[in-house]
């Protein structure tokens, strides 16, 4: 069962991807003062509301498993914030590149991007330590306490174009007291989103098995070892 | 009255850190030492002359702090893994949330004098200007600093204290933790060297000191006993 919703999300994601893509690409023409650059876009904020909403949901899923003790809800929470963790890479990724052509620089030290980059750091720092720890439920805990207290940094970063006068550019969607960006121009972000968050469920669910596949094999090791 | 055997608890905790570091001064020689190895080496890069070095002299402090502080921190609860005393604490009729607060109290006191001590020789070094009005505001913007350092190093220096990977560990996670309070702790310890009044960044420090003392409490029991 599992295998068919992976293989039909992969499906409605590869087309809605294709499809946004010939519409960003062709149908949209370059930005006024950006040029095509602006493109970049349409990865970039994607990539990392993904990152900023897995961060947050790796939070919630944690203090789930504090409450419950359900180690499901803990591998569930590492997966979640293993796959933000890419998608945050690609919004520093696609951010870097864009800087380097609108501002000239690859990096700029302004809150927002600081901020975003220290929570790279520690969700990086969340995966190490739980491969530093071999014990389940240790490692269940003390990610759990590791992913609450960074997710305080995400809101920060989340917070940070508001709070601060920073050199990234200051909200342009329409859902986030934007509202910058021409008609027609919004809508294929948002179909973006869509498709990725699909791909991110997608490495998620596959991520999931692997952790299941992990634990049985240790329980497996365990129980050769006590016989 | 629960108040009340709350910070009785966390009193007795505290003294007795303070009381074994006191007998060894093991930590307090090594971060005074080290900070001032750090100040020394801060100065072979970059002209220690220049009238440049205020602009930046509240991150090379804060640096200081942050890497000397890490000493007293590491060692917080890393020295009850000794004769299984950590195992003696947590059965002891303290309860996880006193511990730490004791042991937090303890770790920022020993911080904040490693911290008074090197502050005269970098601004000796360092041939900073120092009024007699930035005094009052830079001991609470040290204050502030300095605790929000001890609350994340205190409760990481639990969480690390029986991994196998404890010294690469600790470093990896503490320093990004504590990056949002250094920047402000440097931003308003840079203004308050040049003359300039505290600015709005003391509201963030105090916000962050409060969110993380808060977390850290509600958290520290998962930490220790699970």
């Amino acid at each position: 069962m599992r295998e068919k919703i992976i293989i039909g999300l992969a499906i409605f994601a590869g087309g809605l991807l294709a499809w946004n893509m010939n519409t960003i690409f062709t149908a949209l023409p370059d930005e006024l003062n950006q040029g095509a650059i602006y493109r970049i876009i349409y990865f970039h904020v994607p990539a990392n509301i993904l990152g900023m909403l897995g961060f947050g949901l790796g939070m919630l899923l944690s203090i789930g498993y504090l409450v419950t003790k359900d180690l499901r809800y803990d591998a569930l929470a590492a997966s979640v914030t293993e796959v933000s963790l890419v998608f945050a890479s690609i919004g520093l990724a696609t951010g870097s590149i864009w800087a380097r052509i609108i501002w000239g620089v690859w990096w700029a030290w302004d809150v927002r991007l600081t901020s975003w980059l220290v929570c790279w750091l520690i969700f990086g720092g969340y995966l190490m330590l739980r491969r530093a720890i071999d014990e389940p439920i240790q490692r269940a805990r003390f990610a759990a306490v590791v992913s609450v207290l960074g997710s305080v940094n995400a809101y920060i970063s989340y917070m940070s174009i508001k709070w601060w006068n920073t050199q990234h550019p200051q909200p342009v969607l329409t859902i986030r007291d934007g509202g910058g960006m021409a008609p027609g121009m919004e809508a294929p972000i948002y179909w973006n989103l869509l498709a990725l968050a699909c791909f991110s469920a997608i490495l998620v669910m596959v991520r999931m098995r692997q952790e299941s596949f992990a634990r049985e094999i240790d329980t497996l090791r365990r129980m050769a070892h006590a016989q | 009255m629960f108040l009340r055997l709350f910070l009785r608890d966390a009193w007795t905790i505290a003294a007795k850190d303070l009381h074994s570091e006191l007998r060894t001064k093991d930590a307090w020689n090594a971060s005074i030492a080290f900070s001032v190895v750090i100040l020394l080496l801060f100065s072979f890069s970059f002209d220690p002359s220049s009238d440049q070095v205020r602009e930046f002299s509240g991150g090379l402090l804060w640096m200081t702090y942050a890497f000397a502080g890490a000493l007293v921190l590491n060692r917080s609860f890393a020295r009850e893994v000794q004769n299984d005393c950590l195992d003696a604490l947590i059965a002891s009729p303290v309860s996880s949330a006193a511990l730490f607060i004791g042991k937090a109290l303890a770790n920022f006191a020993m911080l904040f004098a490693v911290e008074l001590v090197s502050l005269p020789v970098f601004v000796l070094f360092y041939n900073l200007a120092w009024g007699a009005a930035q005094v009052g505001p830079m001991l609470l913007v040290l204050a502030l600093g300095t605790w929000a350092l001890t609350v994340i190093g205190t409760l990481f220096s639990a969480l690390t204290v029986n991994l196998r990977l404890r010294e690469l560990m600790l470093p990896t996670l503490v320093y990004p933790m504590m990056i949002p309070a250094l920047i402000a702790a440097m931003t308003l310890t840079t203004d308050l060297l040049a003359g300039q009044p505290l600015g709005i960044g003391i509201r963030f420090l105090v916000a962050f000191d409060i969110i993380f003392t808060v977390l850290a409490v509600v958290f520290v029991d998962t930490v220790l006993v699970g």
